[in-house]
């Protein structure tokens, strides 16, 4: 399926939930966190949290900013 | 002799100096700045990941056990984006204390003040403890406190000026108007700003672009660090009223008499 994640298309071969797409993805990074479709999911809910075909994903992480 | 503690919603700090993390060369040179500014409380942004670039993070070189995290809202033009990044932040791990900022002008960065009410007004109904970055006036910060906010960040100057303060008064009259920490938030440039802006009596000072662009960080965030203590000292100590005419301070009495 085609997923638009942090505004670009991109194939996902196997992975069914935002858990796997992180996986997928190779992002081990510490603290990043997922919106689906503009909605925040929480952190314990990326497992069960389903992906389907033109989803519109962000995962953002903290950088470094000041104001 | 230390400065009394600063306190912000349930938090407990031995320093005022707060810094930003932005705007370094390096992971390293932030790294080695802000332990030299004593900070302990420490902004962050969230930002998209990129997907196909090295994957290191700053906060592989900043430990969540030596600092309080301060996640921002930088770059938010609308109370939507703001809370969303808020919301994010938090499900990132970086806690529920969030620098709201609501940015109404691309020149100035002047905070879009009604629409910073407003998010600060839902994210603290939402359970955050909110820190909002707003102009300095008195009126706009008395409504933040009423809707709940932990802390009060008027600026001195214009985000990343160098200016420092401005308006010494009204940050004068927001710490009469206010009982939650006043903490000046942008424009200070040099050591001299930051330590003026604490003999006023506000609570904490909040700096990035002061230290990350000097041209030797570490040694400028060690000035920072001292000017900050210094002027908290002096705003406890108490200082003379200014006067017009001198007033000797040898005695009068017991001079000789040729």
């Amino acid at each position: 399926m085609v997923l638009r994640i942090n505004g670009e298309e991109k194939n996902i071969y196997s992975s069914i939930n935002l858990a796997e797409l992180l996986l997928e993805l190779e992002i081990v990074l510490p603290h990043c966190a997922v919106a689906l479709n503009q909605e925040v999911v929480p952190s314990s809910k990326l497992k069960q949290t389903k992906i389907h075909d033109g989803d519109d994903v962000e995962i953002v992480h903290a950088v470094g900013g000041g104001l | 002799m230390n400065s009394s503690q600063l306190k912000i919603g349930n938090r407990t700090f031995t320093t005022r100096l707060i810094v930003g993390t932005g705007k370094y060369a390096s992971f390293e040179e932030a790294r080695d700045a802000i332990a030299a500014s004593g900070a302990e409380m420490i902004t962050l942004a969230v930002r998209r990941i990129e997907l196909d670039k090295a994957k290191d993070s700053i906060l592989n070189f900043l430990d969540p056990k030596t600092y309080c995290f301060l996640p921002n809202t930088a770059g938010c033009y609308t109370v939507n984006e703001a809370i969303m990044t808020c919301q994010l932040a938090r499900e990132a791990g970086l806690g529920n204390m969030v620098k709201v900022e609501v940015i109404g002008d691309k020149k100035t960065l002047f905070p879009d003040n009604e629409a910073t009410l407003e998010a600060s007004k839902i994210l603290v109904k939402d359970g955050f403890q909110v820190l909002p970055y707003c102009t300095d006036d008195v009126v706009l910060c008395k409504k933040l406190e009423e809707v709940g906010c932990s802390a009060v960040m008027p600026l001195a100057a214009p985000i990343g000026s160098g200016l420092g303060v401005c308006n010494p008064f009204t940050l004068k009259l927001i710490l009469e108007a206010v009982q939650v920490p006043v903490i000046v938030d942008a424009g200070v440039g040099t050591a001299s700003d930051a330590c003026r802006a604490m003999e006023l009596g506000i609570d904490g000072l909040l700096m990035n672009t002061a230290i990350a662009g000097a041209q030797d960080p570490i040694k400028m965030a060690c000035a920072m660090k001292a000017a900050v203590e210094c002027g908290r000292q002096a705003f406890e100590a108490g200082r003379i009223p200014k006067k017009l005419y001198a007033s000797a301070s040898s005695p009068l009495d017991g001079l000789i008499d040729i």
